[in-house]
Formats: C-alpha cells, structure tokens, sequence
C-alpha cells in the first residue's frame, strides 16, 4: 500500500530552538496513525508543516507525490482542498451558526444551489450526530458539541487527508470515546487517510493502525499500538504507563531547588 | 549615549519592517480585491456592520460641534459686525476641515477598535489559520471586504457630520440666537464652492478612510495572539490612525487649498 504523505529528512526550527530534527515519517492510506508525545515534543508543529502554515529549514513533505511548497500559494491552496483539519479548540467561526460554519467551506469552493448545500450541511451534521443543533450559535454548544461541528466542517467536501490536533483534550470521557469513534468511523467511510495528534494513550490506541512517538523532536518509537503497548523503551514505558519516573524528567531542566534556596553546596557536601 | 544610539537604529529598523509588511500586505490584498466583484455582498454586509453602526455617534458629535461651531463663529464675528456671515463659516469649517478630520477621528475609536479587535480575536482563536487550511484566503475573504467597507462609509460619514453640523449651526445661530435666517442660508450659498471645497473635503475623507481603516486591520491581522497583545494593537489603531490622520490632514490641506 503506497503513502499518502511522506516526511523526509525535515528540519523545522524556531529561531534558534529546534524543534523538529532529521525526521522521516510515512502516512499509509487509508488508515489512522497517531503521532504521540508530551507537551512541546513537536506534534501539532507537524501539522502545520503538513498544512503548510509553516515552513521547514530542511527536508521535504510530499502529499500524494505533490511537494508542499510554501512559496507556491496557488498550488498549496490545492493541496488545502483536498484536507481538512480539526484545531484544537475548534477554530469556529463565532459569528455563524453551526450550519454556517459546516456549510462555510462548501459555498466557499463550490456554486451548489443552496438547497443542495443544506441537504449536505444536514448529513455531515447527522454523521456527528448535531443536526437538531445545527441553528445554535458556536457560543451556545457544550466544547465537546463544538469539536464535533469543527470534524462536521473539516469534512465538509470529503477530504482526502484529515489532521486531527489533540481532539481529546478536556473532553469528558462519553464525548472522548464518542470523538474516537467518529474519527475512526468518518475515516473508513470516507476513505480518508487520518493523523491523529494526541497525547490520550488509551483513546488513540484504540482507534489508531499504527502510532509514532515524538520526543524532544526526534522519533523515539513506532508500530502498532499493541507493539508499543508491549514494547520496552523506556520512554514508551513510562508514557502509556504514565509514569513520573523516567527519561522525560518532570522539572523543566536548570538550577536544582537546593541551589535556588542557596544551600546547594552543603547538600553536595552532605552527599 | 551608546545604548540610547542603539535602540534608536532598532526602533528605526523595527518601524521599517513593519512598513515593509504593511505594503506588502496592502499590495496583496489590493490583488485580492478584484475578487469581490463577484460577491459585493460580504463588502454591502461589513458597510452595515461598519457604517450603520458608527452612525449615531457621528450624528450626536456632529450635532455638538455644529452647536460649538455656531457660538463661538457668532461671539466673533459679532465683534466685527459680521454675523451675518455665520452660516459660511460653519458651513466651511465643517466641509472642508472638522467633518473629514472629527469623522475620521470617531471612525478610528469606534470601527477601527472593534477591527482591530475582531481581527485579533480570530487570530487568536485560529479562525484565521483554520480559514488557510480550508483553502480560503483571509486577506480576501476577511481583510480586503472589510478595507473597501471603511473607505466606502468614511466620505458617507463626513457627509452626514457636516450636514447635520450645519443644521447644528442654524438651531444655535438662528433659532437661539437670532441671526438672520436669510444671511445665514444665503452667505452659505454663495460662498461654498462645490468643487474648491466639498468635493475637497470628499477626498480628503477618502484618503483618511484609506488610512484608518487599513492601520486598524493591519494591526489586528499582525497582533500577538494573546488577550495582551489584541489589547496593545487596539491601542496602537488608536495612537497611530489619530495621528495619520492629523498628519495627512495636514498635508492635504497644503495641497489642496494653496
């Protein structure tokens, strides 16, 4: 089975921080991979090199054998056609109604009668189960109902790759495992090839064919999530089992508390 | 001495790139523009949302100016027996001077804060970046409809500033104070020049609503995405389209008048 998106050698830094290093990633079609890791490891910056809303120092990202150019607005606006991505908070538009924003991207690419808009704005709605909602305004729905009208308007015009960016985080577990299952739904049914970004272990490897795991931007470990679920790196251990101990240290690295509170030498010499 | 030196060549070189930004995004967006043709619509929408919404403030400062402007032009021509010239210097004053420079002032607090503002909380909420991701581009869909609004409502604002302001002017000089309704229409007539003034004053509305409309959006779209940094733009709209404005008028009326 060949690869909807290739990573190949990609190099993204932020000014002088480097965040992502000589990374190589491959998206098979059809399926749903996460990419996984804590806070700050890279993930949603993957994303957006993706989407081209960044642009990497070195390497290249290839999406059904198309490079993504940032510097070629025409041709990344035809790459963008053919995604769609769910952000974190939903990124709805406040002042449309959820029908609105499901039916943005339509009027937006298409001339289809309006009759015609709404019959599809009402399925895309009823897949994610807010068709009754579909009159409310963005404010008047719950944050799990909004992630659901932003996956009903990411998948408004059927794409062909769907980015998902932590679509778990501060859901309550009915609205996590309703999400999951619609990501997992919504990607057989439409044939889309999905990139799961999300640090939720148990929701992820449910649904996900096959997960990577980032660390301080480097990929420390892939495969199926029952081969990372028995696997022994120390990293992976100590994120599916949400351990404090291990290579991802908890403090945030500098001067030791001894040293802060100014008894760092008589500890050392104590030890 | 040397530091003083040095932070001046990088608030020069900060003020610069962001001149340079500016144009460029006024340029691209210039391009952008021709797209709306095909759907006037979202340009009609933001003119109600951005014109019909500053119109009772501009009506209500209009009415007061035009009430100041009528006692204090009769306080001094009263004192060189010319009162009767009242109307055209009200009528003067405000089509050549306070309604563009008052309207745009009013324009910058009231529309322009709530662009910039607007602008900044979409970026901040990724509704931006989610409109890129969807194919469509913000500066089209969201900028430039918003931009051809603010210079098409500004002259329209002017207009009503100066003529209720006139009327402001008759209820204090004639009805109050009891200038002669005759004079008071009739000086006006005469000594208003359509084109020498009103159309001057036109276009010199034009050009400030060119100026405040494009420094609020550009300083929405180029906001930190943070509550603080949508508080500082909405600031700097303020600070810096009052002072375009004050500056610009300046210099139009250099131009325009000898």
């Amino acid at each position: 089975m060949s690869n909807l998106v290739e990573i190949r050698n990609l190099k993204f830094a932020y000014g002088e921080r480097p965040i992502l290093s000589d990374l190589q990633m491959d998206f098979p079609r059809g399926k749903v991979v996460a990419v996984m890791g804590g806070s700050g490891s890279g993930k949603t910056t993957i994303l957006r090199l993706i989407g081209g809303l960044l642009t990497a120092q070195a390497g290249s990202i290839t999406i059904d054998g198309t490079v993504v150019d940032t510097h070629d607005t025409d041709g990344l606006y035809k790459l963008r056609r053919r995604m769609g991505v769910l952000f974190q908070n939903g990124a709805l538009f406040t002042d449309l109604s959820v029908f609105d924003n499901v039916a943005f991207p339509i009027r937006e690419h298409s001339d289809l009668p309006e009759s015609l808009i709404r019959d599809m704005v009402l399925m895309k709605l009823q897949a994610v189960g807010l068709r009754n909602a579909a009159y409310l305004k963005p404010t008047e729905v719950s944050g799990g109902m909004a992630r659901r009208v932003a996956l009903a308007r990411a998948i408004a015009l059927d794409p062909q790759l769907i980015m998902y960016d932590e679509p778990f985080a501060g859901l309550d577990p009915i609205s996590m495992g309703v999400t999951a299952n619609l990501i997992r739904n919504l990607n057989d049914a439409l044939g889309s090839t999905s990139i799961l970004v999300s640090h939720d272990v148990d929701e992820s490897f449910s649904i996900a064919d096959y997960v990577y795991f980032l660390s301080s931007g480097k990929i420390v470990a892939q495969g199926t999530p029952d081969e990372m679920r028995a696997s022994t790196d120390p990293y992976v251990k100590q994120f599916v089992n949400a351990e404090a101990d291990g290579p991802v240290p908890f403090h945030y690295p500098g001067k030791s508390l001894a040293d802060d509170l100014g008894i760092g030498e008589k500890v050392r010499a104590a030890l | 001495m040397i530091n003083a030196i040095g932070s001046l060549g990088y608030s020069l070189r900060m003020w610069l790139t962001n001149l340079g930004y500016a144009t460029r995004m006024f340029v691209r967006m210039l391009g952008l523009s021709f797209g709306l043709l095909r759907r006037p619509r979202l340009i009609t929408d933001q003119i109600h949302f951005i014109g019909n919404y500053s119109l009772v403030i501009i009506a209500v400062s209009g009415l007061f100016v035009g009430f100041v402007l009528g006692l204090q032009g009769y306080y001094t021509l009263n004192k060189y027996g010319s009162e009767q010239a009242l109307g055209l210097l009200v009528a003067l004053s405000l089509t050549r001077e306070l309604g563009p420079v008052v309207t745009a002032l009013l324009f910058a607090g009231r529309a322009g804060t709530s662009l910039t503002a607007e602008i900044g909380l979409m970026k901040a909420g990724e509704q931006l970046a989610a409109m890129e991701m969807m194919a469509v581009n913000p500066l089209q869909r969201v900028i430039a409809p918003r931009f051809w609004a603010g210079v098409i409502s500004m002259p329209i604002l002017a207009a009503i500033f100066s003529a209720v302001g006139v009327v402001g002017g008759y209820i204090v000089g004639v009805r109050m104070i009891g200038v002669d309704e005759g004079a008071f229409w009739s000086q006006m007539q005469g000594g208003v020049d359509v084109v020498k003034d009103v159309m001057n004053g036109v276009l010199k509305s034009v050009v400030f609503g060119f100026a405040v409309t494009f420094i609020a959006l550009f300083q929405g779209y180029e906001s930190q995405p943070t509550p603080e940094g949508v508080s500082r733009a909405t600031t700097r709209t303020v600070v810096i389209a009052s002072l375009t404005v004050l500056g610009l008028d300046f210099l139009l009326t250099a131009l325009m008048f000898n």
